[in-house]
């Protein structure tokens, strides 16, 4: 057959500079931002501003640099993470943030691989990959950004969302229990399970460069306000409010036992480091049990 | 064994094992893969022999999952691969268009048996041909590859590895249950004679680097993880920068470019077996185990005066379309296509006749193979 194309237009490589020239480096942490690529999409009132910046913060506190550390990224709004930050970066598909990430960590184990992503990605279409990553102990920080709702799609009933909340999809509240996200890390074997929420952004940073050093499957959860998609039906405010209310609401317990911290609509959230633990990584029994037997002995 | 893992010589095993063999040899150290059969020797032999080469093989929870981490492992660096069959191959879908848009090498192996759904799992089927090509959703260009023997199933995983790091995409290595679990004897070379690629890179760390950029043969040089490009990797339709531009304009560069590497690279790429098509007046188009029946019909077929030939796809995607076209308009009455599905590959023999030549369907449901005599009886009726 013959092929007639549409006509093609090259990039656009002045109008790519001329963005990066006008907007990069006006702020002391653009050096963690991809350069051109902020504004970012997240809506007035996101939680998810706040918690790139207490990554970054972590980066620093932890001393890691751009160059040790990778960002896997599901789909949905918490997904975008992985595009603004400057590093090597993958927006993978819906769910598969942890096995992408469990390959990427196992080829290179040198570096830092933190997942980021929200509850529905991680445990509605993911939640088998979670549970076997956390199962196997392979080496990923991995940071829930729970909204307690799908965002990016417009504000859906998720596996977190509360009984009774409302969403598009539960018009009439959701009947349906939730996922109780630290007691199912911790059963399924994570090593650190904590939960903050964007209030406690520097219990957050804290939390976040303290998983940097730990070898093995961390969990983070982070409660966020999604005014628009989950504020809104459920009568929470602003973003502002959520803030307020997280303030008002949380509970700072460390060490409290996970099987208990369930969240209930409008109800006190408990938060702090629930759980860690030592156990060999994947890599480590891996190399250990059966990379040894093979390996050639020096002299 | 040499340093490099290679076990040099003269083996009798059976195709899975081959595959595998020919992974190792063409430097795959990492495969991720979930039990299936007809497939899952293929994931037992790289259970032992990769920690023997230092390698990594890990039982994922699912096909899904499988596909995706070779996909990380990828971009780690490695060389990498799965195996499965028609369920699998189907879970695996989502996660192909991944590795098609981010432009991921790694080689994915479907050993095919019988369908649809569960099937038959344990007999020989070739009916996932067009789900290699057409299977992932939206347009992109593919590679599919079919061995016909054990030695083909070591040789063509290798070319897969090799074709995969050249044109940057997850290459198919389509067998059948009959040639995964065929013992014939198979030769290894010596490491120096098996010749191996590896992915374009970019020269030099630097901060104009544009990841996403092709060089003339449509392909971008690949830059992975922890060496200092700061690349950003997404299923989204993204600019030559990497960075998602949900754009018509930014898409139909994108895509025309998936699509023409391969496309305008398909003289490059696709490897045939002609055998006795010159003056032939009906061609056989055969692949994968069913091209071993048609070579026998074909051979008795000569004893008995008739002039019938065998073109042997060893490259199932991109489709030989330039061959099948000009034997159409060099004189050949009819194409006939033995299949174990409904007719697959039959429409593009048909599409690429361009009417010049009738072309005949063989079709089988599968389980079992075609026997010679239905090759044989198929061409008499025509000659």
């Amino acid at each position: 057959m013959k092929i007639r194309h549409q006509p093609l237009i090259p990039f656009d490589q002045a109008a790519s500079n001329r963005l990066k020239d006008e907007q990069h480096g006006l702020h002391p942490d653009d050096v963690f931002l991809k350069p051109g690529r902020i504004p970012h999409i997240w809506c007035p009132g996101c939680g998810l501003g706040v918690v790139v910046n207490t990554y970054i913060n972590g980066l620093k506190m932890a001393n890691l640099t751009i160059d040790q550390s990778v960002v896997v990224s599901g789909i949905g709004c918490t997904g975008r993470v992985a595009g603004y930050l400057n590093m090597d970066t993958y927006h993978t598909t819906h769910g598969r943030a942890v096995p992408f990430a469990t390959g990427l960590a196992l080829a290179r184990p040198d570096l830092s691989v933190t997942v980021f992503s929200g509850d529905g990605d991680l445990f509605a279409i993911g939640g088998n990959h979670f549970i076997h990553a956390a199962r196997r102990n392979v080496n990923l920080k991995v940071i829930c950004v729970n909204n307690f709702n799908y965002g990016m799609t417009g504000g859906q009933a998720a596996p977190t969302t509360p009984v009774s909340a409302k969403t598009t999809t539960t018009p009439y509240g959701n009947s349906e229990a939730s996922f109780n996200l630290p007691y199912l890390a911790h059963a399924s074997g994570a090593v650190y399970v904590a939960r903050w929420t964007t209030f406690h952004a520097r219990q957050l940073v804290n939390a976040i460069a303290e998983t940097f050093t730990i070898n093995g499957f961390t969990f983070i959860e982070v409660i966020a306000p999604c005014p628009i998609g989950y504020g809104r039906p459920n009568k929470l405010g602003s973003g502002l409010d959520e803030m307020v209310y997280y303030k008002e609401n949380s509970i700072v317990q460390n060490g409290a036992d996970p099987r208990h911290v369930d969240i209930a609509l409008k109800g006190k959230i408990i938060v702090g480091k629930f759980a860690e633990e030592k156990r060999p990584t994947f890599l480590e029994e891996y190399d250990e049990r059966i990379l040894n037997k093979f390996r050639r002995k020096e002299g | 064994m040499s340093d490099s893992g290679i076990l040099t010589g003269e083996h009798f095993i059976n195709g899975d094992e081959a595959c595998a063999e020919g992974a190792i040899a063409a430097g795959c150290r990492f495969f991720a893969g979930y039990p299936i059969t007809p497939a899952t020797e293929i994931a037992e032999r790289m259970a032992r022999r990769l920690p023997q080469v230092q390698g990594i093989c890990i039982q994922m929870e699912d096909e899904i999952a499988s596909m995706a981490a070779i996909l990380g492992a990828s971009w780690g660096g490695t060389k990498s691969m799965t195996a499965t069959s028609g369920p699998g191959f189907s879970l695996m879908m989502e996660n192909i268009g991944l590795g098609m848009m981010t432009e991921t090498p790694c080689v994915i192996v479907n050993i095919m048996r019988g369908g649809p759904s569960t099937g038959l799992p344990t007999l020989v089927g070739q009916a996932d041909v067009m789900q290699a090509r057409w299977g992932s959703h939206g347009d992109y260009g593919v590679i599919a590859l079919s061995p016909s023997s054990p030695q083909e199933m070591f040789d063509l995983t290798i070319t897969a590895f090799n074709l995969s790091e050249i044109y940057r995409l997850p290459v198919l290595v389509m067998g059948d249950e009959l040639v995964g679990h065929m013992s014939e004897k198979v030769i290894i070379p010596a490491p120096e004679q098996i010749e191996l690629v590896s992915r374009p890179r970019p020269d030099r760390i630097s901060d104009t680097f544009l990841p996403f950029m092709p060089n003339d043969d449509l392909v971008p040089p690949m830059a992975c993880a922890g060496e200092g490009f700061h690349v950003h990797v997404t299923g989204l339709t993204h600019d030559e920068q990497g960075y998602p531009v949900i754009t018509p304009v930014v898409h139909e560069r994108l895509v025309r470019r998936l699509v023409d590497k391969i496309r305008l690279n398909a003289p490059k790429i696709i490897q045939l077996e002609e055998i006795d098509v010159e003056d032939a007046a009906v061609v056989v188009v055969a692949y994968g185990c069913t091209s071993r029946t048609a070579r026998e019909a074909v051979q008795r077929l000569r004893a008995e005066g008739r002039k019938v030939g065998l073109l042997r796809l060893i490259t199932l995607w991109p489709f030989p379309e330039e061959k099948v076209r000009h034997l159409a308009q060099g004189g050949v009455k009819a194409f006939i296509v033995p299949e174990i599905n409904y007719g697959q590959m039959v429409y593009e023999v048909e599409r690429c006749a361009q009417g010049q030549a009738e072309t005949i369907l063989l079709p089988f449901m599968g389980g079992t193979i075609h026997t010679p005599e239905d090759i044989m009886t198929a061409v008499r009726e025509v000659i």
